[in-house]
């Protein structure tokens, strides 16, 4: 059985090109992608989860205001009966030059479950994914 | 002369539309008031010696009588799906272009309240969705559990996660429940397919509700109540505006129907994008796609109308009118059979009509949002976008009887003070002068060329 993901870039960011990569690599990778393309709110996420039965939620967030847009998921995914499901956060999170241990503190301390860097590649999120829902490789 | 009988059963009024085949002409026109409480074929011998008065020394020999019917309260019907924005919402499209009266839509896990509610409220059918294909089971399958424990005389139409389908299916079999499966109304995230729910629910309104609703005895006379009157109006704007193999359609085209209690919008386009740089989010609309509005009629719902729209609103169409607009608003819900006899009284029931129009339009149609980016501004738009829609097509009394259909039709065009509304800019604006549309959707079922090339004939300039 597929592992189903829902993806998706959060916020008033409409930076269409990094999700539409994203998709093909997960697809690539044997996930069942639910891609909810750009502009997407909270409760998009939420709801396609939902819908789908996913297993995990992959944001992104490339316009800097991702700590803004973020803020809250957990504990909606809680109220939305979501409990436990895997969060990650992706992009280029903050605005400015910002130490990059203190901002993934941040993310993780919002209740996600894995924070990347500007520029990691979509190869490290697939191991780390494939780990955390328990894919035998 | 071979001619067809068209018949409309509809919750006031029996309407009987006769058609010249050869000459694809209408023969006449008849109705009398519909009797389904006693006997429905009382109503229908009496609008049919109106008709045979008109038809006079004409010999007319009808070879087929084919009849929608939306008397005893319509087809009443509950959706339910799994999250509001989604299945839910998916579902309850399905229901209303099945031409549904939708009583309820619930979503998420059903509780035992929820089930007595839904049991008040008589539906006729209900329409159990939830998750996409490969999604969500268990919402489905608890919501599935309560309605075989609760619910035993309502058929069902399960259109939900295609893997909950047997775990259902045999559910309601070992319960006696009857129940037709289909295809999931929305299979993938966004993706709507309500194509096969609406022919379910048309299959068991056919061989069911109407035998339910007292109107076997017409079907001894009549070759069959093939539908729905709201699905007829549908399916007539669908084939005016495809068209055929062998007749052109008319294009993108809006039908706008007022009635005493509901004012419903039709729209035939896919609704895509026409301006650029415009993203397109929330659940994919169907190309033929039905909105009714329950709080926008002229009489049963005027005083919801007013509501609705407030004073201000409708005072702004008639700023001279003698009337206290809340209280002629009241008055008319109460009276529902008036009819306006003097000049202001038919000035009063153009701007309710104007402002049935504006409301239902702005529901109907697509809404685009600027959304403020360090990029700049960019746009989403939720909904269809009829910017460009060809056709502004009204039905139903107000219009058909107003010496003004086009003043009241013009009030669902874009709006320059309101731009976010996309609703048609410069469309042609016509008019259902006969009434013929309900019966069009039933003569298409059989002859659609014919159908077609008679309303573009008998639906005019406004």
């Amino acid at each position: 059985m597929k592992k189903t993901i829902v993806i998706g870039v959060i916020g008033s960011d409409c930076h269409a090109v990094g999700n539409k990569i994203l998709e093909h690599a997960f697809t690539q990778a044997g996930f069942n992608v639910i891609n909810i393309g750009v502009l997407s709110s909270q409760e998009d996420f939420i709801n396609a989860a939902i819908e789908t039965n996913a297993d995990a939620i992959l944001v992104s967030s490339l316009y800097g205001h991702g700590e803004l847009d973020c803020r809250g998921l957990r504990e909606k995914c809680d109220e939305a009966g979501l409990k436990g499901i895997l969060l990650y956060v992706g992009g280029n999170l903050v605005v400015g030059k910002q130490d990059w241990e203190s901002v993934k503190q941040r993310f993780l301390a919002m209740g996600f479950d894995r924070v990347y860097a500007p520029g990691t590649p979509v190869s490290v999120d697939i191991a780390d994914l494939k780990k955390d829902l328990g894919i035998e490789e | 002369m071979d001619a067809i009988l068209l018949i409309d059963f509809g919750s006031t009024y029996t309407k009987l539309t006769a058609v010249d085949l050869e000459n694809e002409s209408i023969l006449a026109t008849a109705k009398a008031l519909t009797t389904v409480e006693s006997d429905i074929m009382i109503g229908f011998n009496n609008a049919y010696k109106e008709l045979e008065e008109k038809l006079g020394d004409r010999e007319v020999n009808f070879i087929d009588k084919l009849a929608c019917s939306s008397a005893a309260g319509g087809l009443k019907m509950v959706a339910i799906g799994l999250v509001p924005e989604l299945t839910a919402e998916a579902a309850k499209r399905a229901a209303l272009g099945a031409g549904a009266r939708i009583l309820g839509v619930y979503s998420y896990e059903l509780t035992r309240s929820d089930m007595n509610e839904i049991l008040s409220k008589k539906p006729d059918i209900i329409l159990l969705a939830g998750g996409t294909d490969g999604g969500n089971r268990d919402c489905i399958i608890h919501n599935a559990k309560l309605i075989a424990e609760h619910i035993k005389d309502v058929p069902i139409v399960v259109a939900g996660n295609k893997n909950a389908r047997d775990e259902i299916e045999d559910l309601f079999t070992q319960n006696n429940i009857y129940y037709k499966a289909t295809d999931n109304v929305m299979p993938r995230l966004n993706v709507l397919n309500v194509e096969p729910a609406r022919e379910v629910i048309r299959e068991i309104f056919m061989s069911k509700i109407v035998e339910a609703k007292g109107m076997k005895n017409a079907e001894k006379y009549i070759s069959g109540i093939l539908m729905p009157t709201p699905a007829a109006v549908l399916k007539a704007a669908r084939v005016l505006a495809d068209g055929t193999d062998m007749e052109d359609g008319m294009g993108d085209l809006v039908v706008i129907d007022i009635g005493g209690a509901t004012t419903d919008v039709h729209s035939i386009a896919d609704g895509e994008p026409t301006k650029p740089g415009v993203t397109l989010r929330g659940l994919q609309e169907p190309y033929a796609k039905r909105t009714v509005e329950g709080d926008l009629g002229m009489r049963v719902s005027a005083e919801s109308l007013w509501e609705a729209a407030g004073t201000k609103r409708i005072k702004k169409y008639i700023p001279d009118t003698p009337f206290n607009i809340e209280e002629r608003c009241k008055y008319l819900q109460k009276n529902v059979n008036i009819l306006p006899s003097t000049k202001e009284e038919e000035e009063f029931d153009e701007a309710l009509g104007m402002v049935a129009v504006e409301i239902s339009m702005e529901r109907h149609v697509g809404v685009l949002e600027s959304v403020y980016t360090p990029m700049g501004i960019v746009y989403s738009q939720v909904g269809k976008d009829l910017l460009q829609t060809k056709y502004l097509i009204g039905t139903g009394g107000i219009l058909v009887h107003s010496p003004n259909p086009r003043k009241i039709l013009s009030a669902g065009l874009f709006d320059r003070n309101k731009p976010n509304y996309l609703k048609p800019e410069n469309p042609e604006i016509l008019i259902d002068r006969t009434y013929i549309l309900s019966a069009m959707g039933l003569l298409a079922e059989r002859y659609p060329d014919k159908a077609i090339r008679i309303m573009k004939k008998y639906i005019v300039k406004a």
